[in-house]
């Protein structure tokens, strides 16, 4: 899923395993997330979103509007 | 790339395990091949290699449960899965063919080394197909 975390974490001068640190995953698990290579599980993305301090939807980019945008 | 508190927990019941295997698998060797113990006793000692190796898979349901962070588990159940499905494809087959006498027979605990080493395999799928391994 693509999604802003490199973003976001830049822009708060976090590295992966701050990031990591702070939602108690792997760094390997970021990278995963970050890459789009894993999709979070609904309980951790709503973790990442409160490190972050945002919505859900403004780190992840939702497929399906993705999809529709295209179209 | 460090190891999470789960997968050290994993590594050291491996190894206990292990050590458990070589011990029990000299103790059987000794008394039922050299001394030809028989009865109960020999029952007991012939299962006690068995029950070490066993207690690995014991040790990575352990793991699967004890592991907190998503990702990791996800690859080890995706790791796991190409090892059943390579032993299971393995037995399958190799079962046909020794029904029909076409190959020898051989012992049924060498289906658990073919897991194991399908482990391997599953681990370097996870590295081929995400870029990640777990242990």
């Amino acid at each position: 899923m693509e999604n802003r975390l490199k973003v976001l974490r830049a822009m708060r001068d976090w590295s992966q395993s701050d990031l990591a640190e702070k939602i108690e995953v792997s760094r390997q698990s970021v990278n995963a997330i970050e890459t789009g290579r894993y999709d979070p599980s609904l309980p951790l993305a709503f973790r990442i979103a409160e490190v972050f301090d945002l919505p859900i939807e403004e780190i992840f980019v939702s497929p399906t509007r993705r999809s529709s945008k295209a179209i | 790339m460090s190891k999470s508190p789960a997968q050290r927990r994993y590594v050291r019941r491996v190894l206990i395990a292990m050590l458990g295997y070589m011990a029990t698998l000299f103790l059987a060797e000794y008394l039922i091949d050299q001394h030809g113990l028989t009865g109960p006793l020999a029952w007991l000692v012939a299962l006690l290699p068995g029950l070490c190796v066993a207690s690995v898979f014991w040790a990575i349901g352990r793991l699967l449960i004890e592991e907190t962070d998503e990702y990791l588990r996800t690859l080890l159940v995706r790791q796991m899965l190409v090892a059943t499905g390579l032993t299971m494809v393995v037995a399958t087959i190799y079962g046909f063919l020794e029904n029909y006498r076409l190959v020898g027979h051989i012992d049924a605990f060498y289906l658990t080394i073919l897991f194991f080493a399908g482990l391997g395999v599953g681990a370097a799928v996870n590295k081929l197909t995400i870029g990640d391994s777990s242990c």
